[in-house]
């Protein structure tokens, strides 16, 4: 007779003959669900970026339609109320706050994940060649990320964002231009650790491919520290695009992103039109805790030790 | 005898060391890991390489495998001199030889499943294998050396040390090369587990027809496996050997001492023993003595040792020692 415990066993032997391994990111995932602050930054994240691509179809209005009518009665007119249709009130010139807070929000994100993007491509890949490479090659590689931080970058991003006009693109490539240095750094320092381990001298010993090592041994086993470096960055490149917008140099109108907008609601502080600053700088301060918390998640999650 | 499958020429690998806080135009001191080494090593034969750490154990076998820069002399893999290599040779020549490491878990890549850490030799060498008999060889593979084919998706943090060492020599054998090197392939294991390693090496090596170069310190370990022993001191050897001979009748005074500290799983015998005990400690490999290495501790010293020096002297029927003075 087959009983009930054999049909368990028989079942759990079925499951063994396919058993799959638990890799190390799978046991970090795990971790990092365990983390509640974590878990809900990550919520709140995917909240904010659902916010800043659907949020456009909720609005009454374009962003870029001026409320005439309201014109010098803001104060008044354009408080923020679900039966006008400007749920977050209106700006100086009689738009919709809502659908402006949406464009910020999506292009403050834009510009933080392109940012910490091109840090993590073009600074992994540059950090663990230097790394691997070592000697002269990294010498100098290295020398060059020293020159480049040494350069004031602010200075030279409103010098390019006057000579060549300011535009989105022109931002997005002078924050390209910095945000790698620092991975590169942390990628190269990696690097050094990893490459003297006895696996990737056992690949140089089976004759693989110095490129192929940088890419199977090395930049896997540099990944977590990258990624939580990324996430953390991500907040770091809208701190940054906030302060050139904040300046007047970055977003160019009618385009906008939380810094531009937090800039307008604070010249009008004294106005009493005071949600003109509350609403962007209120997703502004959630969508950075929010990474914050992402961050330090995957960072406990990511390196155990270091806890 | 045949031709020597390996055959090493008065080897010396120097490493530069810098000073600390020197200056740049500063000359980098240079450590003599191995100097003036000759051995050959015939096909089918198990060669032991024993010695205390820094003794240059390790060093001689990553030259071997071309991970270190040679400094001197010469090392021929089938009669071919491994620094005018090409690429092709040079590849055929990291297909056949092939390594155990030291550290198990540390030898295998943590990110990597067990079956592409085995298969990854394959992969390289042989890129057009069908992904199919990549994983039927690496299943095979992982058989013959003791392991469930079904854990090939599992990650290395997921097995025991032991286990560990039995991929990585899965990892070595999956090529079918000629010449293995372990490098103290049974020290970070437990004793029991140490006993399965070594005799599956033993059991492969017979039924694979493989060379091998086998490094520990241990020497009990060692005689159990190797056909010769090298004793080597500070990056020389001290004496050469058939394995029963030397760990039966040692000649060279360090060899002696180095019988003497084996213990002996018995109290009572162990503590009835008279043993030359070797004072001080190594030399440092920076500033090697004169002549003779060995004669800061040892006990047969004497004034022409700082000479010249020793050469290896016939001491035995194919036992050879570098003292003047041997038994």
């Amino acid at each position: 007779m087959i009983t009930q415990t054999d049909v368990k066993m028989l079942e759990e032997t079925a499951h063994l003959a396919q058993v799959r391994g638990r890799s190390l990111w799978e046991d970090a995932r795990v971790r990092f669900f365990r983390n509640k602050a974590a878990v809900a930054g990550l919520f709140v994240l995917i909240a904010i970026c659902a916010f800043a691509l659907f949020g456009g179809l909720f609005a009454k209005f374009e962003p870029d339609y001026v409320d005439f009518s309201l014109m010098g009665a803001n104060a008044y007119q354009g408080v923020p109320s679900l039966s006008s249709g400007h749920y977050f009130g209106t700006d100086i010139d009689g738009r919709d706050l809502f659908a402006r807070t949406v464009q910020g929000t999506s292009i403050s994100l834009l510009v933080g994940i392109v940012g910490s993007l091109v840090a993590v491509v073009v600074g992994t890949l540059y950090g663990a060649t230097a790394g691997y490479v070592g000697g002269r090659t990294d010498g100098i590689m290295m020398r060059i990320v020293d020159i480049l931080m040494s350069i004031p970058f602010m200075f030279v991003l409103i010098l390019m964002l006057v000579i060549f006009g300011r535009s989105i693109l022109m931002l997005f490539i002078g924050i390209g231009l910095i945000s790698w240095l620092n991975m590169a750094r942390i990628a190269r320092g990696q690097t050094l650790t990893i490459k003297n381990k006895e696996f990737v001298e056992a690949a140089i010993a089976t004759g693989v491919s110095p490129f192929t090592i940088i890419l199977r041994h090395i930049i896997p086993n540099l990944l977590g520290i990258v990624i939580v470096y990324a996430t953390l960055l991500v907040p770091e490149m809208i701190i940054f695009e906030s302060f050139i917008s904040y300046l007047g140099l970055g977003v160019q109108e009618p385009n906008t992103s939380l810094g531009a907008l937090i800039n307008a609601g604070a010249s009008q502080m004294t106005n009493g039109t005071l949600w003109m600053l509350f609403y962007p700088l209120g997703f502004f301060l959630i969508t950075l805790f929010a990474f914050f918390f992402v961050g330090d998640g995957l960072r406990d999650a990511l390196d155990p030790k270091d806890r | 005898m045949s031709e020597p499958i390996l055959s090493v020429r008065d080897l010396s690998v120097t490493f530069d060391v810098r000073p600390q806080n020197a200056w740049p135009w500063t000359p980098s001191l240079k450590l003599q890991a191995v100097s003036g080494l000759s051995i050959d090593l015939q096909p089918g034969e198990t060669l032991g390489l024993v010695g205390e750490s820094g003794s240059g154990k390790s060093t001689l076998a990553r030259a071997i495998i071309g991970t270190v820069p040679v400094s001197g002399g010469d090392i021929l893999y089938k009669g071919q001199s491994l620094m005018a290599m090409g690429r092709q040779e040079r590849r055929k020549h990291r297909r056949d030889v092939q390594m155990v490491f030291q550290d198990p878990l540390a030898s295998l890549n943590p990110r990597m499943t067990v079956g592409d850490i085995i298969a990854e030799p394959l992969v390289t060498h042989e890129p057009d294998t069908p992904r199919k008999d990549v994983k039927s060889r690496v299943g095979e593979l992982m058989e013959r050396v003791g392991l469930l084919p079904n854990l090939i998706n599992r990650y290395p943090h997921e097995f025991s040390g032991g286990q560990c060492q039995r991929i990585g020599i899965a990892r070595a054998l999956i090529l079918k090369p000629k010449l293995m090197i372990c490098d103290e392939p049974v020290s970070a294991l437990d004793v029991s587990v140490q006993a399965q390693v070594v005799n599956l090496l033993t059991e492969l090596q017979k039924d694979m027809g493989l060379s091998m170069i086998f490094i520990a310190h241990d020497l009990s370990v060692v005689k159990h496996i190797s056909d010769r022993i090298v004793v080597m001191y500070l990056g020389r050897p001290m004496e050469i050997g058939p394995s029963k001979a030397v760990c039966r009748a040692p000649t060279h005074p360090y060899t002696q001492a180095l019988i003497a500290s084996v213990p002996i799983p018995d109290p009572k015998a162990e503590r009835a023993r008279v043993r030359p005990i070797l004072e001080g400690d190594l030399p440092s490999p920076l500033a090697p003595p004169s002549g003779c290495v060995f004669r800061t501790r040892c006990p047969k010293v004497q004034a022409v040792c700082a000479g010249d020096r020793p050469v290896m002297d016939t001491s035995g029927p194919d036992q050879m020692a570098a003292c003047p003075f041997h038994d």
